[in-house]
């Protein structure tokens, strides 16, 4: 019974699946309190497993089913797997919390536990992409995971929204296809979907040379299509109206989980699936760096042009993706490192800054225009509070997580040769200064004393306490990221190495 | 001449003519009469007849102002020269950007293995197994069944969860609300009345017709779903085979008559996909408990060929059959009217 334990990431996946089932039928109450009592399960099992793996050097598999791995579904525990689980769930806890007043608001009464099954569904589509051994199992969790973020972005049925959803659904679709492709031409060449047996293989035809092309085009095809889904640079045109018209809860959710899980499941690939030498050796990596550089310059520059606080966290966030994919391009175990942790990072930050926009918007009358934001701060401080600490961190003021991981990133383009470094440090500089000027001119617009000819605005009511709460949660971790990073960056390596 | 002149509106050309530009004929009109008067007639109550007058005054002209303002806009803009360059420049992009595709495609699959040699990657020591112990470890004698519901069944259990969430999707975008107050808003009345209008309401034939067919559909469905272990087929063909029947049924005697059947309502549909759903989850999940940690499960395969053997497999594929035939009706009725 001491093994007890390794039972959890399947009772993880399986708890939140079953429970979609049961949330359907309840009352809207009781399914709110269903779903967030199925999320705390899962974040104090994961809990528990991060310290049980971080007790111990070797990782896992365990079987689903009475079948062995090639034949049956397999998971795979290492450090690194149990330590985004825990913290997706922490993100999706709070996400779902902190926008608990306008989920009231914006979906219709009857339709709110449908909201809630998305979530949960979600919740199990991402707990089952970061545990998951087998290629086709990911892929029917990609499936599960792109209907539900369409829904989440569809639950506020305003004309926008459903625009949104439309544009969303076709580029994901695509995302998809091409991914699905990709695995057709791989269990083509290597005749299996369990990851560790692909990679025998694959090495073994990288070796001989049989599919030269075949294999450059099938790791593009799988690569392109999960980039396309996270919103990497040219691909990211679905992203800020589907980010900036949602419900804030969708919003956070969408830019700091669905599009990590994407990320999650691409690095997995890279290391798990095909080897870094071959994917290094077709070139995909080089064209993520290239396409990160450009993200953070073209995001950053859309961010400042824009009028309205959701579409600007939006630009940000295809921004912050070109970081994480700039790190994946860099093809070093630093530069990976890196990636993880920002997006960890950024998975914090952008929740924070989602629900913190959302409460300086309740507090200027439910408008998203700077102009109306001035002083929003001052009316609703705790709200103006995260809004600083999260544009703090994704600046990179230091005791920030967002310091930590310029710091990896930059340390692991010395390794480089001469021409990437230089770029990557000049980017970094030039996205400092960008970053800057559009976070930082929030930050003084929402504190800006109010002028007698600004508008007034109605003080907030009626404010749950646990928004708040939410939004306190989130900056403590982000504190306690930028200062106790170092367990968390040990724990990203030593999962990687796991991962070989 | 004098005749052309008495009737020119039924003449060849004036009907032409009034076809090119209105694109409507006199049957057009006729039709078009016809289906306007059933909707204004028929049973209607008297609250709708209130609800509907207020909303008639409720729609200022200010509103209506705006939207014609809005529209010759976006007409204008789209008859510039730099925006019919742009949708040029913009189908050539996606044609460039397809052919490259294509290319790419076709490339990679002149180099793949062809199809069904014998020395293939695919065929290995995995297909193998399924084929030659399949029988034996899973009770099962169709092999595809027993591949995606015991060999292979956390994917099929992510698999019909897609259908799920597929179904709680159209009804997050499609469901039509009550207000606040309980009672129908204007979309509802909206989607009743068309519904009315579109409803085919005495077509006897497909009436006669599905009296016999319908039956039959059903009850092939239902012998498909419990086979499913002993021969082809299975929860999803079969499901699919119900699914379409109880439409066809829907179709013949329309929603108004079939929601009078408790089969058709919302509440059965709930009560089904619910039980269906949570008894998969529950079944599976005790059996991936048991498989991981080599515990007994305790569910007998029974001797293979008969009707109640393959363990899990039967159960789950009636599961399967009834979240897929729901799905399909609740996805026609809510496409149709976007309630039950």
């Amino acid at each position: 019974m001491s093994d007890f334990w390794r039972n959890i990431p399947f009772f993880c996946i399986m708890l939140s699946i079953c429970s979609a089932a049961f949330t359907s039928v309840m009352p809207r109450k009781i399914a709110r309190g269903f779903c967030l009592t199925v999320i705390t399960a899962i974040i104090v099992m994961s809990a528990l497993l991060v310290s049980r793996m971080y007790g111990t050097r070797e990782s896992y598999t365990f079987m689903m089913g009475h079948f062995p791995a090639p034949w049956g579904n397999e998971i795979r525990v290492g450090r690194l797997e149990a330590l985004t689980a825990l913290v997706f769930s922490i993100i999706m806890a709070l996400s779902v919390l902190g926008g608990l007043m306008r989920i009231e608001e914006h979906v219709f009464e009857d339709k709110q536990p449908l909201y809630y099954v998305m979530i949960e569904l979600l919740m199990a589509a991402l707990l089952a992409e970061v545990y998951t051994n087998d290629l086709f199992t990911a892929y029917v969790f990609v499936e599960i995971m792109t209907l539900t973020a369409c829904s989440l972005i569809m639950a506020r049925s305003k004309g926008r929204t459903i625009v949104a959803a439309t544009r969303y659904m076709i580029w994901n679709l695509m995302g998809s296809g091409l991914f699905l492709l990709g695995l057709t031409f791989l269990y083509g060449m290597t005749g299996h979907l369990l990851m560790s047996h692909i990679r025998e293989q694959v090495d073994l035809i990288a070796a001989a040379g049989t599919y030269p092309r075949a294999l450059t085009i099938t790791i593009a095809l799988m690569c392109v299509g999960l980039a396309i889904k996270s919103g990497l640079f040219p691909f990211h045109t679905w992203l800020p109206d589907c980010y900036g018209y949602s419900t804030p809860t969708s919003s956070a959710i969408l830019s700091s989980l669905v599009s990590k899980g994407y990320i999650f499941l691409i690095v997995k690939i890279i290391y798990r699936v095909i080897g870094m030498e071959t994917v290094a050796a077709s070139g995909v990596t080089n064209v993520f760096f290239a396409m990160g550089l450009s993200g953070i310059i073209m995001g950053s520059v859309s961010a400042i042009r824009e009028k309205d606080i959701r579409r600007m966290i939006s630009f940000s966030s295809v921004a912050q993706i070109g970081y994480v994919f700039m790190g994946i391009g860099m093809a070093s175990e630093a530069g990976m490192v890196a990636s993880l942790f920002h997006v960890y990072v950024h998975g914090i930050s952008k929740s924070m800054l989602f629900l913190a926009g959302n409460g300086l918007i309740e507090a200027s009358s439910d408008s998203k225009l700077f102009r109306d934001l001035r002083g929003s701060g001052r009316r609703n401080p705790i709200a103006g509070l995260a809004f600083t600490v999260g544009s703090f961190s994704l600046v990179g003021i230091p005791f920030l997580g967002g310091f930590v991981s310029k710091v990896y990133f930059a340390k692991a383009a010395m390794s480089l040769n001469t021409a990437p470094m230089l770029s990557v440090l000049i980017v970094l500089a030039i996205s400092a200064v960008l970053n800057t000027v559009y976070f930082i001119k929030t930050v003084i617009t929402i504190y800006r004393v109010p002028m007698p000819e600004d508008p007034v605005h109605e003080p907030v009511k009626h404010r749950l306490g646990l928004e708040n709460a939410a939004l306190i949660c989130l900056i403590c971790v982000n504190f306690a990221l930028g200062v106790m990073s170092q367990p968390v960056v040990e724990g990203i390596r030593a999962g990687l190495n796991m991962f070989a | 001449m004098a005749r052309l002149k008495n009737n020119y509106n039924e003449s060849l050309w004036a009907r032409l003519k009034s076809w090119y530009r209105l694109g409507s004929t006199a049957i057009d009109d006729k039709m078009q009469r016809n289906l306007s008067e059933s909707v204004q007639e028929t049973q209607r109550s008297e609250e709708e007849h209130a609800a509907w007058a207020q909303w008639q005054e409720a729609r200022s002209d200010e509103a209506l102002e705006t939207e014609r303002k809005l529209q010759s806009q976006v007409h204008t803009w789209s008859s510039t020269r730099v925006s019919s360059a742009l949708r040029v420049l913009y189908s050539l992009f996606a044609v460039a950007a397809c052919l490259m595709i294509i290319f790419m495609l076709l490339s990679a699959v002149s180099e793949m293995p062809p199809f069904g040699l014998a020395d293939n990657p695919v065929n290995n020591e995995v297909s193998r197994r399924y084929i030659e112990d399949g029988l034996e470890e899973t009770g099962a004698v169709n092999i595809v069944g027993g591949m995606i519901l015991d060999y292979r069944a956390f994917d099929t259990l992510g698999e019909s969860h897609v259908l799920f969430v597929a179904v709680c999707a159209v009804m997050l975008l499609l469901k039509i609300n009550l207000d606040k107050n309980g009672r129908p808003t204007k979309e509802k009345l909206d989607a009743e009345a068309d519904d009315r209008r579109y409803e085919p309401h005495h077509d006897v034939i497909l009436q006669k017709i599905s009296n016999v067919i319908v039956p039959s559909i059903i009850l092939f469905g239902i012998y498909v779903v419990l086979n499913g272990h002993l021969s082809a087929g299975g929860g999803f063909s079969g499901g699919a085979i119900i699914g379409s029947g109880l439409i066809l049924y829907v179709n013949a005697y329309g929603l108004t008559n079939a929601s009078k059947h408790r089969i058709f309502s919302y509440k059965t549909f709930k009560g089904i996909t619910f039980t269906a759903l949570a008894f998969y989850g529950l079944a599976k999940g005790y059996s991936f408990f048991t498989g991981a940690n080599h515990l007994p499960s305790g569910i007998p395969i029974g001797h293979p060929g008969d009707i109640l053997s393959a363990g899990l497999i039967l159960p789950l594929n009636i599961a399967v059959g009834a979240i897929v035939a729901w799905t399909m009706l609740s996805f026609y009725t809510l496409f149709r009217k976007g309630d039950f």
